[in-house]
């Protein structure tokens, strides 16, 4: 019988929570790696029992974690992260040049096709590729030595590469985004970028409408139609068509459009959610109420779903990471909350049902749908 | 560190490179915090042989626990640079080395193996 994996990363380790397919009732396995930060756990597209965990603290810096059992234990792998050449300098938050640090690894994206081929967004910006299952880490040095990269500056959190988004049906198409940088589109595998954020406007840069500069906060796609893109940006839900060429606002009737995740429906490539926060100043849901939205249009036209969800004093965030869908005949959708709490609905987020009550605060969400 | 008798509730580790019997070795003794020893998979305090042929400095202690515990690297001292992280600290006899520069060599005690080199996470954060 099938059935669904939510890994999920959190302030004080990682954990993993499985049912079947009916998702009515849960089990919760963890924490794996007790008292460190999650920011990211994912499992491998065509190996669901490979799955890469990012381990870090301030203290004692970066691990990253392999299992081969589906999260059941774990294995240390590689953990050099050696920006690759000269690394020069990108804005710090007084504008003075700064000079690239590896802090952490945000984002783990496993490959398409291999188990042992996966990405790392890390920050200072930066993506690595592992093609040894995680042993050995090498910079694909083109993103952060693209030419903007002396005017990138870091958002409240740092200066991540959270997002990258493999393109399924243009070979070596993959895309990337930086806080507070933007959106970026290889071709090349990696090897090339340029930034793509042609109809972005953000009012709290200098120059609205730059190249750079903008602080996107998630992007999200759906397999079937690569060109798509949907964004949750720092104030604005947008959309592109051409991958990146052009895109337009969405936002439409949000009661807020700031926020941070963004999810595709895992069959109806123009139903999106959404979880609006009040704004950069108040990172909590509008009124204490935790909705999230749903366009079954492709945008602009949402839907508040409650049903099951805290509507009075509920003032915790969902991060941009801390969402997903299961793709089950009937799509599963999941988030974690910054409170300890995962949500999730077996109905596509028609009603919700809390899977977890109390874990630590939830840095990440990932879905596997188990055969 | 009253209380402890060397080699007891100890993880014994010898360097690959140092497993000559033709060289004298002396051991020395390593606490590491509780996050790096659940990462190393040790219980108690770590023995380190390395050998006596040469007075032992903060930085070939660390070197000989990196490479019997390879997944301690980058966790005290930075990939590339070597340098102490922030939130770390050295101590031994009573003794702050953190700041020492990592050719100190360490105090007697700690070379005789009656006292231990203590690695310790900062008291910080929440």
């Amino acid at each position: 019988m099938s059935g669904v994996r939510v890994l999920v990363g959190t302030r004080k380790g990682a954990f993993v929570l499985t049912s079947d397919g009916k998702r009515a009732s849960w089990e919760i396995a963890g924490p794996h790696f007790g008292g460190w930060e999650i920011y990211h756990v994912k499992g491998s597209p065509v190996d669901q029992d490979r799955l890469y965990a990012s381990q870090s603290t301030g203290w004692f810096g970066q691990k990253i974690q392999r299992s081969d059992d589906g999260g059941k234990t774990w294995e240390p792998v590689g953990s050099e992260f050696s920006y690759d050449g000269t690394t020069g300098t990108h804005q710090w938050y007084d504008g003075t040049p700064h000079p690239w640090e590896f802090a952490r690894v945000w984002h783990l994206e496993p490959s398409l096709d291999d188990p042992d081929t996966v990405y790392a967004g890390v920050e200072d910006a930066g993506l690595f590729k592992s093609a040894d299952g995680g042993a050995t880490w090498a910079e694909l040095a083109g993103l952060r030595t693209h030419k903007s990269g002396p005017e990138w500056a870091p958002g409240a959190g740092g200066m991540c590469l959270h997002t990258i988004v493999l393109d399924p049906a243009h070979e070596g198409r993959m895309f990337a985004a930086i806080s507070a940088a933007g959106a970026f589109r290889s071709d090349d595998s990696g090897a090339t970028w340029r930034p793509i954020n042609k109809g972005l406007r953000s009012e709290y840069v200098p120059e609205p409408d730059a190249d750079v500069g903008h602080c996107v906060h998630r992007i999200a796609m759906h397999p079937s139609r690569p060109e798509v893109l949907f964004m949750q940006k720092h104030w604005d839900v947008m959309r592109t068509d051409d991958a990146g060429e052009t895109w337009y606002e969405i936002s439409g009737d949000l009661p807020t459009d700031f926020g941070f995740p963004i999810a595709v429906h895992a069959h109806e490539p123009e139903t999106v959610y959404v979880v609006p926060i009040t704004s950069d100043s108040l990172h909590f849901p509008p009124d204490g109420k935790l909705r999230v939205y749903r366009s079954r249009t492709g945008g602009n036209e949402w839907q508040p779903l409650t049903a099951g969800l805290p509507q009075q004093d509920c003032y915790v965030n969902v991060l941009r990471d801390a969402m997903d869908v299961d793709s089950l005949e009937e799509c599963g959708l999941y988030f974690g909350t910054t409170g300890g709490q995962v949500y999730a609905s077996a109905d596509a987020g028609d009603t919700w049902t809390a899977i977890a009550g109390n874990l630590p605060s939830v840095l990440s969400v990932e879905v596997q749908t188990l055969a | 560190m009253d209380s402890v008798v060397p080699g007891a509730h100890m993880d014994h580790a010898v360097p690959e490179a140092r497993m000559d019997h033709r060289v004298e070795l002396v051991t020395i003794r390593v606490v590491l915090p509780t996050h790096l020893r659940t990462l190393a998979g040790v219980n108690g305090e770590v023995a380190l042989d390395v050998p006596a042929s040469r007075a032992v400095t903060l930085r070939n202690a660390l070197d000989a626990l990196e490479a019997c515990y390879p997944v301690l690297r980058g966790t005290m001292r930075d990939f590339g640079t070597g340098r102490r992280r922030a939130f770390v600290r050295f101590f031994a006899c009573q003794q702050d080395l953190s700041h020492e520069p990592p050719d100190t060599v360490l105090p007697p005690a700690v070379q005789a193996g009656t006292e231990p080199l203590l690695v310790v996470g900062a008291v910080a954060g929440g």
